[in-house]
């Protein structure tokens, strides 16, 4: 039907430019855009597909039978997972959340004081400042973890909780995005209006400006979460107590266990299986707030 | 700044001479730390970074026992093993925050050394010598008169096969490489669709051990020279006997420890494996339908004659340089590798073979493992077989000649091509990196 539909829509387009916009629009489809992302999303699924049908296996189904054939093991692997040395892996969700939880929170909102004060007011060395921002954007936080951690360690602060979340609080690219989002989403003609009613500074911020920028400030807080949870490196040095690690670490010391013991594979897939919801389930529930985007851009009228 | 150079300095003549066991003795008690050490002078506290599974509940009967009456409490912070682990160590280090206690596999203590990570303890561990094999303490002691480490875990190179599958497929166990080959070709003319093993290039250790059983020792000192002999005539032997083997066919080139590798050892597509003592426990993952099918023998020979066998993987205890209690963090290491009591939770709890020779033959090995069921004698085998290790020799940059390894010989292995040229790159590779570090060595 669809190829039908695209012949016949090809030549009304072509005769009749302009006038052509009614159904014969709708119907046509793009068959290689179509084709293309058909094949970049079974190549972003599989993987996943594969975790969630092995993360059901059990040890001897795991390499045994056919790939995508589900197993009969998922809550024995559960099971295991909840045993193994008695739950550490729930007290590593629970570092990971608080890691990526609370360092998000708090590079959120350095990132929305320092990208408004960007944005809004003009002052010497703003564009300098802005600059070593962007700089700071192209550097990989990678090549800084063994520096922060020799920093951390002049401080005694390394193997703590501080030391995992302090280096995450400034994040230039979170900065970089609330300053673009504030410029675009906080008209300086509102900023004027509330001073002129005699707001003060800090007020025109908390009560205008914030709301306005709540879009942008959630699109931060997804990207740094994100970011925290699957983090590796700066915790992996920081760390050295195992009650402390988040679920990358954890589920790294399951594969890593030395060559006289076999890696737990049942349990890293499990663990990884489990350790993805936690992003879903804010994914799923944070979306709803970009689409506020249209409305707090509506201030003018 | 000078004082970082002349750190840098003591920490190259350290590595460079490693027999100057004087220069690090003067390190180890120059800060007084020891002091505090011993009974009764105020409660110790240490920390052990260890990979081992189960470690804590070891470390635990120490706090209740022994450590108790010392007053030394050791806490254990489980880590992932292998390189990064090492690197995460240096990097500790560098802030004088590394734990009092490391777990270290064999190759890369010269690594540690070299970067004055570990503590000279021979003055604690008088005595501790004799309860270990020549070969395997030799490795700590890096052929100097200074102990870097207790020797923890040892892993003895096997040969594992499936005893159903050889006689079916009519196969004597080979005695030497060559009846080794020969089997490899037999079992390909009967059965085109099976291979005897595979070459894996993806674990490094397997090929040095093998070199090491034809006596190959790679990285050798002559005064304040290192020599790398990586490209000698033993390892060469080695590599023209694999890479002619997979050249023609006769063996897989697949990497092992994949999903395809478990598959073909499961299902008898490949029926044999070169491994060491921890082997039942991979084989237990990799291969659960065939338990009770496999047999281990020793490793085939280079001469009908001869009894040696390599080592492919084990661990060792090492006091760092910036624990400030260091004989008793000593005190800990000889208890943990030496002690009956130690040793069978170890054997329990973390599933590890003791590098201790009493060890290796107490009750916690008098059982076969589970897989083995089959072969009761299997530790009482594994044990004569452990005597026979031949030395090995480290050197400060194996992590370089191991990456080496994996490229130069996977893409070998993949391209069925002349693994010589690959063992010629390991070499050059290894040395070119010794030179850049700084390090003096012989052409």
């Amino acid at each position: 039907m669809s190829s039908l539909a695209v012949r016949k829509a090809a030549p009304a387009a072509g005769t009749t430019p302009g006038t052509a916009q009614g159904p014969p629009r709708r119907r046509r489809i793009a068959l290689v855009p179509t084709v293309t992302l058909l094949i970049g999303a079974v190549y972003c699924l599989l993987p996943v597909a594969w975790v969630v049908i092995a993360a059901t296996k059990s040890g001897s189904e795991l390499f045994s039978t056919f790939t995508f054939l589900p197993g009969t093991g998922f809550t024995d692997n559960i099971k295991d997972l909840n045993a193994y040395r008695d739950g550490v892996y729930w007290k590593w969700m629970g570092n990971s959340a608080l890691y990526a939880g609370l360092g998000a929170l708090l590079s959120t909102a350095v990132s929305a004081f320092s990208g408004y004060a960007l944005a809004i007011y003009r002052f010497r060395g703003r564009e300098t400042v802005f600059n070593i921002l962007l700089a700071g954007v192209l550097m990989p936080p990678v090549i800084l973890a063994i520096p922060q951690y020799l920093l951390m360690a002049e401080a005694d602060l390394t193997d703590s909780y501080a030391s995992v979340l302090l280096p995450l609080i400034l994040s230039p690219y979170g900065v970089y995005l609330a300053r673009i989002y504030s410029a675009a989403a906080v008209p300086t003609d509102v900023v004027e209006a509330g001073r002129m009613d005699g707001a003060s500074e800090l007020r025109i911020f908390t009560r205008i400006a914030l709301p306005m920028m709540v879009p942008g400030l959630v699109t931060v807080f997804l990207f740094q979460f994100v970011a925290v949870w699957n983090n590796f490196l700066l915790p992996y040095i920081m760390l050295s107590d195992d009650e402390k690690f988040p679920i990358t670490l954890g589920l790294f010391t399951l594969l890593e266990q030395g060559s006289n013991t076999p890696a737990l594979y049942t349990l890293v897939v499990t663990g990884a299986l489990l350790a993805v919801v936690p992003l879903v389930a804010l994914f799923l529930v944070v979306q709803r707030f970009w689409s506020l985007d249209l409305l707090s851009g509506a201030v003018k009228s | 700044m000078p004082h970082t150079k002349l750190r840098r300095l003591v920490t190259i003549s350290v590595a460079v001479t490693l027999g100057a066991s004087a220069l690090a003795a003067c390190g180890s008690s120059d800060d007084g730390s020891d002091e505090d050490d011993g009974a009764g002078s105020g409660p110790v506290s240490l920390t052990y970074w260890a990979w081992a599974p189960g470690m804590d509940k070891v470390a635990d009967i120490w706090n209740k026992g022994q450590g108790k009456k010392d007053r030394i409490q050791v806490t254990v912070k489980k880590q992932a093993s292998g390189d990064t682990l090492i690197t995460k160590i240096l990097t500790a280090h560098k802030a004088k925050k590394a734990p009092d206690l490391v777990q270290a596999e064999y190759q890369a203590l010269p690594t540690l050394v070299s970067n004055d990570a570990l503590a000279d303890i021979a003055d604690d561990v008088d005595g501790v010598k004799d309860k270990f094999a020549e070969g395997v303490w030799q490795q700590t002691t890096l052929g100097s008169d200074a102990v870097y480490a207790i020797p923890q875990d040892s892993g003895p190179m096997m040969f594992y096969y499936r005893q159903d599958l050889f006689k079916k497929y009519g196969l004597d166990v080979p005695q030497t490489w060559e009846q080794f080959a020969e089997t490899a070709r037999a079992l390909k003319k009967k059965s085109p669709g099976t291979d005897l093993t595979t070459f894996s290039a993806n674990d490094s250790g397997l090929f040095a051990g093998l070199a090491q059983q034809a006596g190959a020792k790679w990285w050798t000192t002559e005064g304040d020279t290192w020599k790398v002999g990586i490209d000698d005539t033993a390892s060469r032997k080695v590599a023209d006997f694999w890479g002619g083997l997979v050249k023609e066919g006769a063996i897989d080139n697949q990497p092992m420890y994949t999903p395809a590798w478990n598959k073909a050892l499961n299902t008898g597509k490949q029926i044999a494996w070169v491994s060491a003592v921890w082997a039942p426990g991979t084989l237990t993952t990799a291969a659960p339908d065939t338990k009770g099918k496999w047999a281990m023998t020793p490793l085939p020979q280079w001469s009908a004659t001869e009894n040696v066998t390599g080592s492919w993987g084990g661990s060792s205890t090492a006091v760092t340089t910036d624990s400030t209690h260091r004989s008793a963090a000593a005190k800990f290491a000889t208890w943990l590798n030496t002690d009956p009591e130690a040793l069978t939770a170890l054997a329990k709890e973390g599933g590890i073979y003791p590098a201790a020779t009493t060890a290796q033959t107490s009750d916690a090995f008098a059982e076969p493992p589970a897989y083995f069921s089959n072969q009761p004698d299997f530790y009482t085998r594994a044990a004569a077989i452990a005597k026979n290790t031949a030395p090995s020799a480290w050197g400060p940059n194996v992590n370089v000649a191991y990456t080496t390894f994996r490229d130069a010989f996977g893409s070998a292995a993949k391209n069925k091509s002349d693994f010589g040229g690959a063992l010629k790159k390991m070499q050059d590779d290894t040395v070119a990196d010794l030179e850049k570090q700084g390090f003096e060595v012989a052409e």
